[in-house]
C-alpha cells in the first residue's frame, strides 16, 4: 500500500470502490425511500391536525377527532424527542425480544427513518397549511367547495409549495442520518466506510472519500430540488390568449400592454 | 311579483362578549340590487359573511326560500354553491391559472364535464374583459384585474345570489372604475346583488334599495332616491354629508 495520503486514496477506491457504491446506494435508496414514505406520514398527520372543529359537529365526531389528534401529537413528540439510534436498537431488538417480531433489518431500516421523517414532516405541513392566507379558503367555501376539496385542490398545493426548501432540508437529514443505522448491521456509507477503515487500517483515508461522498449526494439532491422548485414556481411571463393585438386592450382600460411589460 | 330569495330575522351575531349586529331584519328578492352600506365597523361585513354561513349566527334565522339555513343541519357548501361571493382581498387560487380559477368550482362542485366548464368559464371571463388572461396566474394581474376575475369565478358557478364584500376597497381609483362598470352591467341583467360599499354614487345610481347600518343595527332601509336625497334617520344625516362633502 502506499505511504503518502493520495496514493491510499486512490488504492482505496481501486481496490475497495465497489464497496462504497455500495453503501452510497444503500444510503440513498433508504433516504429517498423513507424521505418519500414520511412525507407521506407528515402530511396525513398534519391534515389531520388542522381538521377543524366546530361546535356544531356531532359529539362523537368532536370525541374521535380529539382522541386521534392526542395520538397524532403523542406520536409527533415522541419521536422527535428522543434519537434515532435509540429509537432504532429500541425497535429492532426490542421487537423481536418483547413481541417475537422479526423485523428485517431493510424493513425496520425504513420504518425507523420513515416515521422520524414523518413526525417532523407533521409540523412542517402543519406549519405550511397556517402559512397560507385563510383568504384562499374562504375563496374555496364561498364557491362551494368541501373541507376535502378545499384542501386538496387549494391549500395543499400552495403549502406543498411553501414547505419544499423543509422537505429539502429533511433529505439531506436523512441521506446522513442513515449512518445511524449501522448500529442495526445495516451495510449503507459509514457501515462500508467503518468496514474498508478497519480492515486497512486507513481511518483518514477511508472517512476522507466517504466526506466527499456524502457531501456530493446532499448537494446534487439540494441542487435539484431547487430546480424542481423553480418548475413549480412556473414561467414568469404568461401569453394572452388571442392573436387579435386590439384585445390586449379589451379589459376595459388600456394599461395592461405596460403592465405585462413589466412582469417581463 | 318577484319572489323572496333570502329572508333575514331578528339576526345577531356576537364575537364572545362583543356584539357585531343586533336583531337584524332583512330581505332580498329576486333581481333586487341591495346596497349596504354605513361605516366601518358597522357590522356589514359580517352581515354578508353571515348570509353565506362564513359566520355562525348566534341568534336569529335565515331563510333561504323560505328554509332556514341558520341552523347546524345546513349543508353549508351546496348552499353556497347557490349563493356565490366576492371579497375585498379578491381570494383568487394563486396556484391556478386564471381559467383554472373559473373551471374548478364548476368541475368539482358542480360535476361540469372539463369541457363545459371550459367553455362557460371562458363566457363569463369574456363577459368581465379577461378572456385574453387566461393563462395568467393571480400574482401577474393587476387589482382590478383580479376582482374582474374573481367576479368571473364567482359568476360560473351560476349563483341566484351574489354577494360583494366591499369589492372595491383595496382598488385605486381607475381599478375601480372598471370593477363597478361590470357590477353595473350585472346589475342591468337582473342578476340579484347584495353589495357591501363605500362607493355612495354606485350604491345611489346602481342599487334599488339601500340599507344603511351602524353599530350593528339596520337604522334605515328604503329607495335610494329617499336615502339619499330625504334621509329620515339622524344618523343617516350625518353619515351621508359627510360623504357628500368628500
Amino acid at each position: 500500500m502506499p505511504q503518502d495520503f493520495f496514493g491510499r486514496i486512490v488504492y482505496l477506491i481501486q481496490t475497495r470502490g465497489g464497496s462504497y457504491v455500495m453503501g452510497a446506494v444503500n444510503t440513498m435508496i433508504i433516504a429517498l425511500v423513507s424521505t418519500f414514505i414520511g412525507c407521506v406520514i407528515g402530511f396525513a398527520v398534519g391534515i389531520v391536525q388542522t381538521i377543524p372543529i366546530e361546535k356544531k359537529d356531532h359529539v362523537v365526531k368532536k370525541a374521535v377527532l380529539h382522541a386521534v389528534r392526542f395520538i397524532l401529537g403523542a406520536y409527533v413528540e415522541i419521536f422527535r424527542g428522543t434519537p434515532m439510534m435509540a429509537q432504532a436498537m429500541f425497535i429492532y431488538f426490542g421487537s423481536s425480544a418483547v413481541f417475537g417480531i422479526n423485523m428485517s433489518m431493510w424493513f425496520a431500516a425504513f420504518f425507523i427513518v420513515s416515521i422520524n421523517t414523518g413526525a417532523y414532516m407533521a409540523e412542517t405541513v402543519r406549519g405550511g397549511i397556517l402559512s397560507i392566507d385563510p383568504g384562499q379558503t374562504e375563496g374555496a367555501k364561498a364557491i362551494g367547495m368541501t373541507h376535502v376539496q378545499t384542501m386538496l385542490y387549494v391549500i395543499l398545493p400552495q403549502a406543498l409549495r411553501n414547505i419544499m426548501p423543509q422537505i429539502g432540508n429533511n433529505l439531506i437529514i436523512n441521506i446522513k442520518d442513515t449512518c445511524v443505522l449501522s448500529v442495526i448491521g445495516i451495510v449503507e456509507l459509514f457501515y462500508a466506510t467503518k468496514s474498508v477503515a478497519g480492515a486497512l487500517y486507513t481511518y483518514f483515508e477511508s472517512f476522507a472519500i466517504a466526506m466527499v461522498i456524502y457531501f456530493i449526494l446532499t448537494f446534487t439532491c439540494s441542487r435539484l430540488l431547487r430546480l424542481w422548485e423553480k418548475k413549480m414556481d412556473g414561467n414568469d411571463n404568461y401569453d394572452l390568449a388571442t392573436t387579435d393585438t386590439l384585445t390586449h386592450t379589451s379589459g376595459l382600460y388600456s394599461y395592461k400592454e405596460k403592465k405585462k411589460e413589466e412582469d417581463e | 311579483m318577484s319572489e323572496q330569495v333570502i329572508k333575514v330575522n331578528h339576526l345577531s351575531k356576537a364575537f364572545g362578549k362583543h356584539v357585531v349586529l343586533r336583531d337584524i331584519d332583512f330581505s332580498v328578492s329576486t333581481g333586487d340590487v341591495t346596497c349596504i352600506i354605513g361605516s366601518s365597523g358597522s357590522g356589514k361585513s359580517t352581515l354578508l359573511r353571515c348570509l353565506n354561513l362564513l359566520e355562525t349566527p348566534t341568534t336569529g334565522e335565515i331563510l333561504y326560500h323560505g328554509e332556514n339555513i341558520a341552523d347546524a343541519h345546513t349543508d353549508a357548501p351546496a348552499y353556497r354553491a347557490k349563493v356565490g361571493m366576492v371579497f375585498q382581498s379578491f381570494n383568487l387560487f394563486n396556484n391556478m391559472s386564471v381559467l383554472k380559477n373559473c373551471m374548478i368550482g364548476q368541475i368539482k362542485v358542480m360535476k361540469k364535464d372539463a369541457e363545459s366548464a371550459k367553455a362557460s368559464a371562458l363566457a363569463y371571463l369574456e363577459k368581465v374583459g379577461m378572456a385574453p388572461y387566461i393563462n395568467a396566474k393571480p400574482r401577474q394581474l393587476s387589482g382590478g384585474q383580479k376582482q374582474r376575475v374573481a367576479i368571473a369565478r364567482a359568476l360560473a358557478m351560476e349563483p341566484e345570489v351574489l354577494l360583494f364584500d366591499e369589492p372595491t376597497s383595496a382598488l385605486d381609483p381607475q381599478m375601480v372604475g372598471e370593477v363597478l362598470d361590470v357590477m353595473k352591467q350585472l346589475a342591468s341583467e337582473g342578476l340579484t346583488m347584495i353589495i357591501v360599499t363605500h362607493e355612495m354614487a354606485f350604491a345611489r345610481d346602481v342599487s334599488n334599495r339601500v340599507v344603511y347600518m351602524a353599530d350593528g343595527v339596520i337604522e334605515e332601509s328604503g329607495d335610494p332616491a329617499q336615502i339619499f336625497t330625504n334621509p329620515q334617520n339622524q344618523k343617516t344625516k350625518e353619515f351621508l354629508s359627510r360623504f357628500m362633502r368628500g
